[in-house]
């Protein structure tokens, strides 16, 4: 690999629209030469035969076991070494794992080439997880939607409320026993399932 | 209560100690707020133990030699003053390569050698047919998985490197890599040698102790800082611990101990299987032969649990043995001092005597272990990499 030429990065990743994030994030940095790998099957024999020079792999991956017996295999023509092998970036280190990454470079490129694509992959993958934390605040959201309009409609027929008066009593019980309206309009819907 | 403590492991049966130690309150009873968190990989567990996510963790006890002697990975001192298992691992052997080992066995289908013998001459037999060689599974490039496989089948004539492939795989992908026809066996300690025979794909051949009678496979491990540090914590980890461990090994305890560890957040498998495991006595064929062995998975019992220095020199000499270290004598202190029966004798008010005395390896083949000589001691092995 010349010192110009964008280095070989694969993604080892069975989450394809993470992959995908991080892939056109480093597309955009200027890192044209990237590949996605999600099946795990011959992993190693997969990765021996693309012979990247920078291997990004997510810290939910068992997988990642394999990888650490690339450093044993001594007739690998080129041995990959695990990131900041040299101790000095304690920082770096932390940083990734709290984003759930770890990378691998393979020996000859150089370490300060690794430092941008780590960095790319720590904020890609801390987007991703925010995103993923977002759906799925919007879906518990649409579910206490769903619940609550289902109280509602229970307390309008016991009671004879209109859908506001129903809402307003929905709201009140829950200012008063300091929960959410999620949650009583749930223990309606649980008792009315009781006295079924 | 102290501060919270995070504390990773891998489900596995070994982690037995630890999970019961949370589970019934044995670290609560010493004033520990431990949240115990589960891994994927063991990579995971030595990062996060290193960086100080975890403050101590269920790890491979050659990871902890590893990381002290910064071999694969950044140099981290490790501690261990607590051994969370012994003699647990097994080898499986698929269907297919089990009854051709049988086919040319010479003894007893239990004694080493022989089987190791009888692997030499299959292993032969498919260079000579041009078939492609035999794959086995391991856990990890620093585990007593990859040491006694290799210690195993060199014994009887087959060089780990060049005759078979050694192949690291996660122990739950093993199972499937065996049905699939990847891999022809494996080491890998419980459940899931048993699961393998339960789906009808591999069977037992060896308990890891027909290979050494005694051999420290997990530990408690402790960064050596946060230790230095925390001793207090430290010994009050090994009293809950030590508790622990004497449940699990109490007859009576051990149908609620393989209910605990069922549970999906723990190691997440059948009750039975847990139960048959943590007895001994282990199913090894799909006609429901049981095999019993009084030696396999020891956690509280024979002293199990206090850490011995010659176990890490042992380990250490099948790292230099197998070329992932160079030999010296400081590496020899560095791997040995890993192990701390100091402070598991301070925790727990010992005054440093052996609980048994019969605290060998007890290896199948060559001479007695010598700890002060780990070169004359390889000198008498033949095969063995002549790298780095």
């Amino acid at each position: 690999m010349s010192a110009e030429s964008s280095p070989k990065i694969a993604i080892v990743d069975e989450s394809p629209i993470r992959a995908a994030i991080l892939e056109e994030g480093l597309r955009e940095a200027g890192f044209t030469d990237v590949v996605r790998i999600s099946e795990m099957q011959s992993l190693l024999s997969r990765i021996y035969a693309l012979d990247p020079d920078v291997i990004v792999i997510d810290l939910e991956n068992p997988s990642r076991d394999i990888l650490e017996q690339m450093f044993q295999v001594s007739r690998a023509v080129r041995r990959p070494i695990a990131m900041f092998v040299d101790q000095s970036d304690a920082a770096s280190i932390q940083a990734s794992v709290d984003a759930g990454v770890s990378a691998y470079i393979v020996d000859g490129l150089k370490k300060e080439r690794l430092k941008p694509i780590l960095d790319l992959c720590i904020s890609r993958f801390n987007a991703f997880s925010k995103l993923q934390d977002e759906l799925d605040r919007t879906k518990s959201a649409l579910e206490d939607r769903k619940v609550i309009d289902r109280a509602k409609g229970i307390l309008m027929k016991l009671k004879g409320l209109t859908e506001d008066e129903a809402y307003v009593l929905l709201r009140s019980t829950a200012m008063r026993e300091k929960k959410k309206i999620g949650e009583i309009a749930q223990s309606i819907l649980t008792t009315s399932e009781l006295l079924k | 209560m102290t501060k919270p403590l995070h504390i990773g492991f891998i489900p596995l049966i070994d982690a037995a100690t630890l999970i019961v130690a949370v589970d019934k309150g044995f670290t609560a009873a010493e004033g520990l707020d431990v949240t115990l968190v589960r891994e994927v990989s063991w990579s995971n567990v030595r990062d996060k133990l290193n960086i100080g996510l975890f403050d101590a963790a269920h790890l491979l006890a050659p990871v902890a030699i590893a990381s002290s002697l910064g071999l694969g990975h950044i140099k981290v001192p490790i501690v261990a003053p607590f051994n969370l298992g012994l003699n647990g691992n097994a080898i499986t052997a698929s269907t297919a390569l089990h009854a051709a080992i049988m086919a040319e066995l010479d003894g007893d289908r239990f004694d080493p050698m022989a089987t190791a013998l009888a692997l030499c001459r299959v292993v032969a037999a498919r260079r000579k047919s041009g078939a492609e060689p035999l794959t086995f599974g391991m856990t990890f490039p620093f585990s007593t998985h990859n040491y006694q496989l290799r210690f195993w089948m060199a014994a009887g004539g087959v060089d780990p490197d060049d005759d078979v492939r050694l192949v690291v795989l996660p122990p739950p992908y093993m199972v499937d890599s065996i049905a699939s026809g990847q891999i022809d066996g494996f080491c890998v300690g419980a459940p899931w040698n048993s699961i393998a025979v339960d789906r009808g794909v591999g069977q037992i051949l060896h308990f890891a102790s027909d290979i050494l009678a005694r051999a420290a496979e997990k530990v408690l491990a402790i960064r050596q800082g946060w230790s230095a540090k925390n001793p207090e914590l430290v010994a009050a980890l090994v009293r809950a611990a030590y508790r622990a461990a004497e449940f699990v090994e109490q007859p009576q305890s051990q149908p609620e101990v393989a209910r605990i560890l069922a549970r999906p957040e723990y190691v997440g498998v059948d009750a039975d299987v847990i139960l048959r495991t943590l007895q001994g006595r282990l199913k090894i064929s799909q006609d429901g032969t049981i095999r019993e062995s009084s030696r396999y998975l020891l956690l509280g019992r024979e002293g199990a649990p206090r850490p011995d220095p010659v176990q890490a020199a042992w380990l250490y000499a099948q790292m230099v043995r197998w070329g992932q270290a160079t030999i010296s004598a400081d590496a020899l202190q560095v791997a040995k001092a890993v192990f701390r029966p100091d402070l598991y004798d301070a925790a727990l008010g010992r005054d440093g005597t052996l609980e048994d005395a019969s605290l060998a390896i007890g290896a199948f083949a060559g001479p007695a272990f010598d700890a002060d000589d780990i070169a004359g001691h390889l000198a008498a092995f033949r095969i063995r990499s002549l790298e780095p």
